[in-house]
Formats: C-alpha cells, structure tokens, sequence
C-alpha cells in the first residue's frame, strides 16, 4: 500500500485522511511488536489479579507499555499508590521531549493548540517513530486526521491484544500461560536495546538488570526506584566523561 | 469468568487513575503547553532518559527474578537462559526483535518439555 500523492483529491477529505492513517498501521512490523507486546500485558494483568476492564482502561488511558508494565508490577507486588506513581512518572518523562519533537509535524500557522490534545495523548515509541516515516507523505493539513486514523488504528491493535493475552492467560495450561508472561520481559528488553543508540542508553539497560536484584534485597519498597536512579546516574556519568574528554 | 469479574472493583479502576494515568499523561499534557522550548539534547533530559531506561530494565528484571503467576512453574534457570538465548539471537541477527522473542520462547518451551 501507497499513500496518495501530495495533491492528489484522496487529501481533501479529512476522514479520508483518517482512513489513510487507519489503514497504515498494516505498513509496519512494529505493529506486532505492539500485539505481542500487548498480548503480554493482558495475560500480566490476569496473573497478577487485576479485572480485564482494568488491563483495558489502561491501555486506553495509558497508553504507554512501559508505564502500564511498571504500574501492574509494582502495584501487583504490593507498593503503595505514591511509590507506583513516582515510578510509572519517571518512566513517562520520556515522552515530554517526544511531545515536543513530533507535535510541530502536525502544526500549521492557524493550528489551535486544543486540536493537538488528543495526537498528543496518542504519541509514544511507536507512533513517534512512524510519524518521522509516514508524514512527509501526508499533506500538512491533514496531518492530524492522519495521525488520529494511524494511532487509534494501534490502540485498537493493542486493546484486542489485551482481551486475547486475558483470556488465554486464564485458560491455558500452566506453560503456555508461562510462555504469554515470558513475552513481556523479551519484547521490552530488545525493543529498548534497539532502541539504544548510545553507550550511555546501554549502560543504562544492563546496570538497571543488574542492580535490580541487589536492590531487591534491601526490601525498601522503593528498589525499583533505586535501582533505576542509581543505574540511570552511572550511565549519565559515563556519557559525561566520554563527553569531557571527546 | 463472570462479567462482575471482567468489571472488578472501583477501587482498582481508581487507583489506575492516580498511580498510573495522570503521573503519566502530564508529561504529555507538559509537552504540549510547553513544546519549542526545550532541547532534545539538554543534559537534564539525557540523565531522565537514563534513568526511565534503568527503571524500564529493573522492571524487566523483576518479572524474570520474581516471577508473577504461571511463569513462576518455570525453573530459575529456564527463565534466565531463554532471556540469554533470546538475547544471544537479538545481537546475532543485527538485532531483530522478532527473532530475539521466538528463540526465548521456543528456548523455555523446549526447557519445559525436556524436564517433563
């Protein structure tokens, strides 16, 4: 599938502009990466007895897997609501700048910031990434419409994901329940490392395994915390030397 | 499962609100209001990006360590060898996050039958 050339009458529409989007999210692996990743999340929840509405609603008003994922441990292994909040907060941080870089793709002079709410609810890896490849086909004033039709095209991807890794985490055998959980900890691991272009990012990663277990044996109810900020800092600290002498 | 279980409690429904929902999405609604002024680069935002990924692996090693649920059936060192093998794979085929996933998988399946 093509997209339409930029002048062509296809454009004129702003719902056809939504179906464009809609229909682009078969243009991509990543959508499956999204599906398997979701389908792990549905099966997380079931596991660790939360109800499917619950997995859903946060898919819906989420919408970051990690942040999802931090919230449905963490809460799951008994942290209170503040320290699962400071938690799935750091991890969100990361789609302040993402806002930033991908809302002016869409802006147009006459653009009122009321009608970038809901592209900016939708932005995360995934829709960044593809915004970056797909908009430079898309005429700017149909950019919106667009990007609504592609992200509500994977949030439905992703709610479908849930419902399925839910129930067959309810009703497989024990191994295959095991095998659905064991999805979630590889999709994420390589999705980051891909994702890791600097040696800082790296550190980042394998100090972050690493440390995790070790804090976990302080038993603070903080450890992910801890392990993350300590982790996070020796990595910012490599990139600081290798900068200092660069 | 009955529909009161699919529903569950309001409770929960709640404190995915204030746990989950709204620490989240103000770094969006921040970006929004905000957006121009900031640079991608600045140092502060590489340390954040640092320390999200940090957090991102604990909670990817939690899940392996402290198995939830029916993962917890799976011997210790299954769990870690499928990661291991995964990521073996990952690294082999220019990182392929498609092939890192199967080769765990199929790593811990195959564990499970050979035991019994």
């Amino acid at each position: 599938m093509a997209l339409p050339p930029l002048n062509s009458p296809q454009w004129n529409s702003p719902w056809r502009a939504f179906a464009w989007g809609l229909r682009s999210i078969t243009q991509t692996i990543l959508t499956i990466v999204l599906f398997v990743t979701y389908l792990g999340i549905g099966a997380l929840a079931h596991d660790t007895h939360f109800s499917l509405l619950w997995a859903l609603c946060s898919t819906l008003f989420v919408w970051a897997g990690p942040a999802q994922i931090i919230l449905i441990t963490t809460l799951g292994s008994g942290a209170t609501i503040i320290q699962s909040a400071i938690a799935v907060t750091v991890s969100a941080i990361r789609l302040f700048p993402m806002v930033v870089s991908v809302l002016p793709l869409m802006r147009t002079p006459k653009t009122k910031r009321r009608e970038l709410i809901f592209a900016a609810h939708l932005t995360a890896v995934t829709l960044w990434v593809e915004c970056h490849r797909f908009l430079p086909q898309v005429p700017r004033e149909r950019r919106i419409a667009f990007v609504h039709g592609l992200g509500c095209g994977l949030v439905s991807v992703c709610l479908v994901a849930n419902t399925v890794g839910y129930f067959l985490a309810a009703n497989l055998t024990q191994t295959l329940g095991a095998a659905i959980l064991l999805l979630t900890p590889l999709s994420f691991l390589f999705s980051t490392a891909r994702n890791s272009r600097e040696v800082a990012d790296v550190v980042a990663l394998v100090l972050g395994i690493v440390l995790y277990p070790l804090a976990s044996k302080m038993n603070s109810g903080l450890d992910i915390l801890v392990s993350g900020v300590v982790a996070g800092t020796i990595a910012y600290g490599v990139h600081w030397w290798r900068e200092v002498r660069a | 499962m009955s529909f009161a279980q699919a529903i569950g409690d309001w409770h929960a429904l709640a404190v995915l609100f204030i746990a989950g929902v709204v620490p989240n999405q103000i770094w969006r609604m921040l970006g929004l209001w905000f957006g121009g002024g900031i640079d991608e680069g600045s140092e502060l935002l590489v340390w954040v990006r640092a320390v999200a990924t940090a957090i991102l692996a604990g909670v990817i090693a939690q899940i392996v360590v402290q198995p939830p649920g029916a993962l917890a059936s799976v011997p210790d060192v299954l769990r870690y060898g499928a990661v291991g093998a995964g990521l073996v794979v990952f690294l082999l085929t220019r990182r392929s996050i498609f092939a890192g996933v199967v080769t765990g998988e199929v790593f811990m399946l195959a564990g499970k039958w050979w035991l019994g």
